[in-house]
């Protein structure tokens, strides 16, 4: 189980391969990429087909952040019957198209997979101490926590 | 008596500090009382307890306003979280 905080990119496929490398016990990975999205401008100032993200930087808080991420994962793992997971989740300043995060579970069914990787990044949405600033035409802004990140994380509890 | 307090994201910039040393006076014994202290300082501090839906973490825990806090803490205040 390995969480990074990094400024640089990482290759999806080499993590893939890395977490069932030299064993014949895991018979699923699933895994999730998140990008950065250009999105298309609708609002004031911002002319058709121009992008109202122009960059964004990510902000976290080092030391809490590798651990409220390992916490995540510790949970994930108490939830399910899963080998290995890894999380990378990138900080800085990224541009439309760059890979911000990304999350895989190694298990040996694809359902543990599946659902420990999605609890993950609901997880990470609403509990790691990470904080999005875009840059767009008319300035920087921070972005607004969403409800909906609430609500995917709220329908893990249990009851 | 020291606390070391940190802030993050749209408060560090509206605070304009990333960090304050904070001495913890008798009586200021939670996460919400020293929220409320700060607070109380007046423009632009004030921003600590109109930020919606602040966030305060204790030695790099998330928890509640009435965690208590003792000197020595590390104690965070930030706007919800907004990675992945």
């Amino acid at each position: 189980m390995t969480v990074s905080v990094q400024e640089a990119d990482f290759d999806s496929g080499a993590e893939i391969a890395a977490l069932s490398a030299g064993r014949e016990d895991v018979g699923a990975v699933a895994s999730f990429v998140g990008l950065v999205r250009a999105d298309k401008g609708a609002g004031a100032g911002v002319g058709a087909g121009e992008t109202a993200v122009r960059a964004m930087t990510l902000e976290h808080y080092p030391g809490m952040t590798e651990k409220a991420l390992q916490a995540i994962v510790e949970e994930a793992h108490g939830r399910w019957d899963f080998f290995d997971a890894r999380v990378i989740h990138r900080v800085g300043r990224l541009l439309p198209g760059e890979r911000i995060v990304f999350v895989a579970v190694a298990s040996s069914h694809r359902g543990e997979a599946f659902a420990a990787c999605e609890f993950i990044m609901d997880y990470l949405k609403t509990r790691a101490p990470f904080w999005k600033k875009e840059e767009t035409p008319q300035g920087g802004h921070w972005v607004d926590a969403r409800e909906s990140d609430d609500h995917a994380a709220g329908r893990w509890k249990k009851e | 008596m020291n606390v070391k307090v940190l802030f993050f994201a749209n408060l560090r910039e509206t605070l304009g500090v990333a960090s304050d040393t904070v001495r913890l006076p008798p009586g200021i014994d939670t996460a919400g009382a020293l929220r409320d202290m700060i607070a109380a300082r007046g423009e632009p501090w004030s921003a600590l307890v109109t930020t919606k839906n602040l966030r305060v973490a204790v030695n790099q825990q998330m928890v509640g306003p009435d965690a208590p806090v003792k000197a020595g803490d590390e104690v965070a205040f930030f706007p919800p979280v907004t990675g992945g």
